[in-house]
């Protein structure tokens, strides 16, 4: 086992801006906001509840009656953030609570701006705070304050008349995205210029990239074998369609290449080749990145070419050399 | 001794590219209500709720399950839900009928769904990630290279994945829930379709849809009871097996034929193409349907794509085992729902209930999903008779 194994990781964010269809029910909640106005919705026990849900929590019955509500009411229970966060709705410290508001029976949670947490108490009065302009979101209301705070008045009035159908619903997530110890030893020797698998010291089976472990004997895999420069086609798709943030131009050959002493294939670009000149059994060569290019990762591979040697038979990709030996 | 269970109610939605009038919880509501209404019974009815769907990426809300309890009626009841890739639908229904069978519950709602637009499932399938090379682009160019291996050691003409592309989009202009109603569709129109992942054309893949399927399973004495005609679970079988390992058969993989063999076992089935009356199998591309044809015992292998080219799984060309008579995963693909619609579909037949894609006088039938990297299978036979 190679000792230079250090841990590799990486920041990594996961994310899309998703585009969420609200349904009639929030849809109206969300257009009511944007016309700064609070509408819960009459639960089958006739309670009102808010913000308003499509089906009842109890019965499960489809509800539909709508009831205005008062844009002012009760702290219930809240909670002080000292130390905001950079997704929190406001860069000073804050509250979060439950507001039961005037003609509601169920509270609501939004966010109260006050001076300090002994502001805050179970049972305070607080007022929605507008936005300047409305768009039909939850931060249509710009926090909850103290009743008796002034308010400027001065909003830019909603002219949009379409009701709300839908919100971009961003979702991004950064991990610390960390390369297992199999991994980052194969890694550690691709930034040398060296493809280095690892054998089942069961099935004697060669795995590269190496993953730790023989999925098919369930044993972990610590014998590591330097491979060659030369791998076999054992199968390939021509991507005629871009790969989403990928500057790959199409068409291209993303080929499933079993590399000389492995019994696995991985898959990698096909270059400096007809397309339509590729095959199943085709014997090619990995074309490194110069040198000073070379990181951890598959990438200093730059593609593979084909080679002037015979083709394999099928029969044989793969399953040659047993082992790597 | 496992007791016996019954589809008693299905509920579908409609399947189309965007349901933008209604949210995800509506949308599961839209189907459960109908499942119910199908079996004419009421939440109060129901005992359980199981519910399944692809990955949360699709929709970006994290463990939507709770979240629709409220939808699905699970107040003060137990829910659950299975994640099992695109096999999904199929485990789900599964997981349903063992909780039935076991004799925990007596009558059991579940549940499957996608609402792809809210993104785009390209992305959410080939995102990258550190240390890996970026080559994926999407599931097609993941099943591609096994589909060219398929070609080559069958010999299969190039135009089967193209009869199969046009077969399942006539079966699915019979039926109104379909995504994609192509009544005129011809081979000429998919052969000039673009290429994706060759050897795919864009044609030859199922389209991206927003969806939802549902089912009431009940017990023996409950589907006794039921209006309606109840579908019999005969046999239920799941089966799974690693993505990646040296020597994996890709193309017919162990654990398809594995999950087969048990499913027919347990329905008392020796012969899949005789004693089946119709199958719905999951073919997300094409090329699956020979493929799937020899990986389930229906034909020889290497011999799949001779049933396709003869008709044999063609509804219309009265084929003596018509696959895919709703017009398949092919026509319309909400993924978490995908698998589940199979099960339904296959129920519907032998209930009679399929409408104008009814399979005549089917008895017994097939449902089939598959997932992942075709690694995770679900199976049922359903029939009209108990036993």
């Amino acid at each position: 086992m190679s000792s230079s194994a250090e841990i590799l990781s990486q920041a990594f964010t996961l994310g899309y801006t998703y585009t969420r269809s609200t349904g009639p029910i929030v849809g109206q909640f969300l257009t009511a906001l944007r016309d700064r106005k609070m509408v819960g919705i009459k639960g089958s026990d006739g309670k009102v509840l808010m913000p308003p849900v499509e089906f009842d929590p109890v019965s499960a019955q489809a509800l539909s009656d709508f009831v205005d509500v008062a844009d002012c009411g009760v702290v219930q229970t809240w909670s002080w953030v000292s130390e905001p966060r950079k997704a929190h709705p406001s860069d000073k410290p804050f509250a979060w609570a439950l507001i039961k508001l005037d003609g509601a029976d169920t509270p609501m949670l939004h966010w109260v701006d006050a001076d300090d947490a002994a502001q805050m108490s179970t049972g305070m009065r607080v007022k929605a705070r507008w936005a300047e302009k409305t768009q039909g979101l939850i931060s249509d209301i710009n926090g909850f304050v103290p009743e008796a705070t002034a308010l400027s008045e001065d909003y830019q009035a909603n002219e949009a008349e379409e009701p709300i159908t839908g919100i971009d619903s961003p979702s991004y997530l950064t991990y610390n995205f960390t390369a297992g110890g199999a991994t980052a030893r194969y890694l550690a020797e691709l930034k040398k210029g060296k493809l280095v698998g690892q054998r089942c010291p069961s099935c004697e089976n060669v795995y590269i990239p190496p993953r730790g472990s023989c999925a098919a004997c369930g044993v972990a895999t610590t014998d590591e074998v330097e491979l060659t420069n030369k791998a076999t086609v054992e199968s390939f798709t021509i991507v005629y369609i871009p790969i989403p943030n990928n500057p790959i131009k199409p068409p291209y050959v993303i080929a499933n290449l079993v590399l000389d002493g492995a019994n696995i294939s991985f898959l990698h670009l096909l270059s400096e080749c007809k397309n339509e000149d590729v095959r199943i059994g085709m014997r090619v060569e990995a074309v490194w990145k110069p040198e000073e290019e070379w990181g951890y990762a598959m990438e200093n591979i730059q593609y593979f070419k084909p080679i002037d040697e015979p083709d394999v038979p099928v029969e044989e990709i793969g399953k040659l050399k047993k082992g790597g030996r | 001794m496992a007791q016996l269970a019954a589809v008693v109610g299905v509920g579908q939605t409609k399947y189309k590219t965007k349901r933008g009038d209604v949210s995800i919880a509506g949308l599961v509501r839209e189907a459960a209500q109908n499942a119910l209404n199908d079996a004419q019974l009421t939440w109060d009815d129901i005992d359980a709720v199981i519910l399944g769907k692809a990955p949360d990426m699709f929709e970006g809300v994290i463990m939507p399950e709770l979240y629709l309890t409220d939808a699905l009626g699970c107040n003060g009841k137990p829910m659950l839900r299975v994640h099992t890739a695109g096999s999904v639908g199929g485990s789900t229904a599964i997981v349903a009928a063992s909780y039935v069978q076991s004799g925990v519950f007596k009558r059991i709602l579940t549940v499957s769904f996608e609402k792809q637009s809210e993104s785009n499932a390209m992305w959410a399938l080939s995102n990258p990630q550190p240390f890996s090379p970026h080559l994926n682009a999407g599931a097609g160019g993941y099943f591609a290279p096994i589909i060219r291996e398929y070609m080559r050691r069958s010999n299969a003409p190039y135009d089967a994945g193209i009869k199969v592309a046009v077969k399942d989009r006539l079966h699915g202009a019979k039926n109104p829930l379909a995504h994609l109603q192509l009544p005129e569709i011809t081979m000429k129109e998919v052969e000039d379709s673009p290429m994706l992942w060759e050897p795919l054309r864009f044609l030859e893949a199922c389209p991206s849809s927003d969806g939802a399927c549902a089912m009431v399973i009940a017990n023996e004495d409950l589907a006794e009871q039921s209006p309606g005609k109840p579908a019999w679970i005969r046999g239920a079988a799941m089966r799974s097996e690693p993505t990646m390992y040296a020597g994996r058969e890709q193309v017919n993989p162990q654990a398809g034929r594995d999950c087969a063999k048990d499913v027919y076992k347990q329905a008392g089935i020796d012969n899949p193409r005789k004693d089946l009356d119709c199958a719905e199998v999951y073919v997300p591309f094409s090329w699956y349907e020979p493929m799937w044809l020899e990986n389930l015992g229906f034909a020889e292998d290497g011999k799949g794509w001779e049933l396709t080219m003869s008709g044999a799984t063609s509804l219309l060309e009265g084929g003596d085992i018509p696959w895919n008579c709703s017009g398949g995963v092919l026509s319309s693909n909400p993924i978490g729902a995908s698998g589940m619609i199979r099960f339904a579909e296959a129920a519907q037949q032998v209930r009679g209930e399929a409408g104008d894609h009814q399979v005549d006088g089917a008895k017994t039938a097939l449902g089939h999903a598959y997932g992942g990297g075709a690694q995770f299978y679900s199976m049922w036979v359903v029939s009209s008779e108990k036993h």
